[in-house]
């Protein structure tokens, strides 16, 4: 590969306001076409916008939270364009003195932590959507406003990512960030978290960047990575063949798994940005600042930093659980019960993650407590019952969400250590096997595992694997 | 009964003198009898008006009181009104009706005002004549044959001619104090952000103010209680208190400096209207009031300044009205773009689209820095011009317009004639300053002329009290047009 892969983001976050940016419409999901409007979203004649002040200081979280310096000084304008899905013909949007500038967050991708840095952030509102009809109904396009008016921020970064991993880790962070500020709900479904990837690609060593692309529609992170990879590849084909990429704006189509061209810079918008006339400017003191400042709780990269360092897991686990706020505060509450942190961190990302991912739930809504697990996990320590056993409790607990306690004692679950039951299984399984015996004590020592097999098959899986071990050998040892 | 000010037909309501619904029925009797030579409304809201009226006089009997209690009012048809028509005299919004009122038409509501209707403009607000209307222009009350001014042109001449006790209208460059001026009657252009916007269909936001047009400075005042002060609704309305302006009225003139500003009165002004605004100057003076003379270096540049700033404004403001929502749509198209193209084509006037047009090309990339950039430093420079003056001088004295009303059709294909008549008025809009326009004055064909007198920010006070002072002592304001 002789070309070095530039790429630089710009995500649409929607605000997690209860009201609309500029009046007070609802925000919420799902409504039936147009009941979340009034005169204002609808852009009648005579209105005027009323900035909504919780979307400011969502905002300005998401600037102290990314590093960004907030402007003291706020000023909105005007970006003009005509399409059905915008009432007003312009989007109320800040182009001069954006809420906050010169952020950056911090990735790592292969062990390797490097600063990503962030260019701007800025508020500006959402427009509606067209549903285009189907069948008997095609050719005409209906147009629905509820989400006209969302409070969005447009957060820039440098182009300094260097490959679709970084791109797909720069993402994870900056949604785990917002998560935890409380910002926005990031969900790409509902089209709360939504991206556009800027690619180009130049030699390596090379100074000036190479002519970029603008990728649009890329729906999921999954896709954002399958996106910039076929484009990477799209381009140094061009690049190879001695051709020039052409700067255009390409929709990713996430069937084919190919980008396409949506319209060249000659059919670039001329937007006629300008101040917005009907708003005042946006003064940000201090005290406000450092009032939302103190909001602002401890964030994923501090907490993977703390864990590491304070709980001794490895910087992997401490990614995992710090991924999501929820998932580290139930590592916390566990380890605070229990304080075993890599056990608890192996059973998080082992076995309490794969039935949450089967059951399609968060760990918020997990049915297992942290006090639960903890209780199986004393189980094990007790010697009641055996690590593969308490997988088998687990998924139980999982369904029903019983105790560990009662599930053992009602299905019998509890582990045999008493010798003289063991004695017993072993000296079975010793009779029916004379041919295994003779060869262990002809020197294949290694078969004392299928001798600990058969006795745990005999006890159901009951029998204290250790102790069977240990019992085995002192027998298979004597004369 | 239709020839009271705003306050004498309070004072007859509250001595019972007549019932709010008799004087209803007075002005709407007018109207039936003049409003073919005027042509001042656009339609009337007769109905809900004798309604008002009776609820008015039923909330009187109860002993009840507010500022406008019974009294009947006209609101320039770009102010919107719930469940009535707001055209804006466009074809695009000929049908259209709000689902919500202005806040000016809630305060005037709750004060007890009774709507007869709404008065004609020219297209959107955009026009000094009523000529540039959807519906049709409107009339000079002194001369049939001569404009009412504009925009607010409908509001003036419905004054002027008695079929209301007042009315609103708004002004972006003139608007209310130019056609006050043609149509003899007092009107008054508010500090920008002292009175709501909201519901007002926009013009130019950064320069449209709504505002009194009344028969004396007197009525502007009690006019101003009602309207003026801080709307939640409009980040642009000001926090500033809102005065009682009619106490205002009262207070001292004497020893108050009167500015007159040089370049006011070079060339270009008729002699009529400047020897009246020399006369009312000498009046002021022999009242107690100083003059001093100042400058407003950059006057020159006003009226290309506002026609950069206004048309850009203008241009986007007017982007909402595409035919999908409401209003307006030709029918003609089968795409998207022909369905823009066609509806603002049809729904537009010429005068509109010439300012769409401008406003758009001066905001377009390669000639923002050199227009629109430009025009917003020469507005801090106009602005600046009134903050030194008024370290010389309370108020500035001017004429309101360079000529008396011209005739219809007289400049209708000059729209740079047109923007001329506009030339003493609009920096005042470009300064945010309130100003006052009162006859001073008629010239030899009888037609009126108009003295304005323009403040400091938010004091409108001096600007009602010497206007209020000058029409105690003169009486072009009590004069009617015989219609």
């Amino acid at each position: 590969m002789k070309y070095e892969t530039v790429i630089g983001l710009e995500v649409h976050v929607q605000l997690k306001t209860q009201t609309k940016i500029f009046c007070s419409c609802s925000t919420e999901f799902g409504r039936p076409a147009n009941e979340n409007t009034c005169p204002i979203c609808l852009g009648m004649p005579g209105v005027l916008p009323v900035l909504n002040k919780q979307a400011v200081e969502y905002a300005m979280q998401a600037c102290l939270a990314t590093d960004c310096r907030i402007n003291p000084r706020n000023t909105f304008d005007r970006k003009n364009y005509f399409y059905p899905d915008l009432p007003k013909g312009y989007q109320i949007t800040q182009l001069n003195l954006p809420i906050g500038e010169h952020g950056h967050i911090n990735i790592n991708v292969n062990s390797v932590q490097k600063r990503i840095g962030i260019t701007r952030i800025h508020m500006e509102e959402d427009a509606g959507k067209l549903v285009h009809g189907e069948n008997e109904d095609q050719g005409k396009s209906y147009v629905d406003l509820n989400r006209t008016g969302t409070p969005l921020v447009e957060i820039v970064s440098e182009p300094e990512m260097r490959s679709a991993e970084e791109a797909r880790e720069y993402l994870n962070q900056l949604k785990a960030i917002l998560l935890y500020t409380g910002v926005s709900d990031c969900n790409m479904e509902e089209g709360s978290f939504r991206c556009d990837a800027n690619i180009s690609l130049r030699p390596f060593g090379q100074e000036p960047f190479g002519t970029r692309t603008e990728l649009k529609n890329l729906n999921s992170f999954r896709f954002i990575q399958k996106a910039i990879d076929y484009e990477v590849e799209r381009q140094t084909n061009i690049l190879d063949q001695g051709d020039k990429v052409i700067q255009e704006t390409r929709l990713y189509d996430s069937d084919k798994g190919v980008t396409r061209s949506m319209r060249s810079k000659e059919e670039a918008h001329d937007y006629r940005y300008f101040p917005e006339p009907d708003l005042v400017r946006l003064t940000m003191d201090n005290e406000w600042i450092e009032r939302i400042r103190k909001t602002i709780p401890e964030l994923p990269e501090q907490k993977r930093k703390r864990f590491v360092t304070e709980h001794d897991i490895p910087e992997y686990d401490a990614g995992v659980l710090t991924a999501s706020q929820s998932m580290a505060n139930y590592y916390e509450e566990c380890v605070a019960l229990h304080p075993h942190p890599k056990i608890i961190s192996n059973w998080i990302m082992g076995d309490l993650s794969y039935e949450l991912k089967n059951d399609g739930r968060e760990i918020e809504d997990c049915p297992v407590a942290p006090a639960s697990l903890i209780g199986l996990l004393q189980l094990i320590d007790k010697g009641t019952i055996s690590g593969k056993m308490a997988k088998t409790v687990f998924e139980e607990m999982y369904q029903t969400g019983k105790p560990a306690q009662e599930i053992v004692k009602q299905k019998g679950l509890a582990q045999i250590s008493d010798s003289s039951s063991i004695d017993k299984l072993i000296d079975d399984v010793l009779a029916d096997n004379p041919k295994q015996i003779e060869s262990y004590r002809n020197g294949k020592e290694t078969i004392i595992g299928y001798f600990v097999g058969q006795v745990m098959k005999a006890s159901k899986g009951q029998a204290n694997p250790a102790v069977v071990n240990q019992m085995l050998k002192e027998k298979l040892n004597q004369p | 009964m239709h020839r009271s000010t705003l306050t004498q037909a309070k004072e007859g309501l509250k001595k019972k003198q007549f019932s709010a619904l008799e004087l209803t029925e007075a002005v709407f009797k007018r109207i039936d009898q003049v409003e073919d030579n005027v042509k001042a409304f656009v339609h009337l809201t007769r109905e809900s008006a004798l309604y008002q009226a009776k609820e008015a006089d039923r909330k009187i009997a109860a002993g009840e009181d507010a500022p406008l209690l019974g009294i009947p009012l006209a609101l320039k048809d770009l102010i919107c009104t719930k469940g009535a028509r707001t055209t804006c005299s466009s074809r695009y919004l000929d049908k259209f009706v709000a689902p919500y009122d202005a806040t000016v038409t809630e305060r005037l509501k709750r004060a007890g005002a009774v709507i007869i209707g709404k008065t004609n403009m020219d297209e959107f607000a955009m026009g000094s004549s009523n000529e540039n209307s959807w519906h049709h222009p409107t009339l000079n009350p002194w001369a049939r044959d001569r404009v009412p001014g504009g925009s607010s042109g409908g509001s003036a001449a419905a004054v002027g001619a008695n079929e209301c006790m007042a009315a609103l209208g708004s002004d972006t460059g003139g608007s209310i104090r130019q056609p006050a001026s043609f149509c003899g009657i007092t009107g008054l252009k508010p500090t920008y952000g002292r009175v709501s916007r909201f519901g007002l269909v926009a013009f130019a936001s950064s320069l449209d103010q709504i505002g009194p047009m009344t028969k004396t400075v007197e009525d502007a005042a009690l006019l101003m209680n009602v309207i003026g002060g801080k709307d939640p609704l409009d980040s642009t309305s000001a926090e500033n208190a809102l005065p009682d302006f009619t106490k205002a009225l009262k207070g001292e003139i004497k020893g108050l400096k009167l500015g007159i500003p040089k370049e006011y009165f070079t060339s270009g002004i008729d002699p009529e209207v400047e020897q009246a605004v020399r006369e009312a100057i000498k009046t002021l003076e022999s009242l107690g009031m100083q003059t001093v003379e100042v400058s407003l270096p950059h006057t020159d540049y006003a009226v290309a300044t506002y026609y950069i700033l206004a048309c850009a404004e203008a241009s986007t403001n007017l982007s909402r009205y595409d035919g999908v929502r409401y209003g307006y749509r030709s029918e003609k198209s089968d795409n998207l773009l022909d369905m823009y193209l066609n509806t603002r084509s049809e729904g537009f006037g010429e005068e509109v689209k010439r300012r769409i047009i401008l406003g758009t090309f001066v905001l377009s990339s390669g000639y923002y820095d050199a227009y629109y950039l430009k025009g917003q430093k020469a507005r801090t420079l106009i602005k600046q011009d009134f903050e030194d003056a008024y370290k010389k001088c309370d108020l500035i004295v001017a004429p309101t317009c360079p000529a008396p009303a011209f005739k219809l059709g007289e400049k209708l294909d000059d729209p740079l004639q047109m923007y001329l008549a506009d030339i003493y008025t609009i920096s005042a809009n470009l300064a945010g300053i309130p100003a006052l326009s009162i006859p001073c004055g008629f010239t030899i064909d009888n037609l009126p002329i108009g003295l304005q007198l323009m403040g400091r920010h938010f004091d409108e006070e001096t600007l009602l009290k010497v206007g209020h002072h000058f029409q105690q002592n003169t009486d072009f304001h009590r004069k009617f047009a015989s219609l």
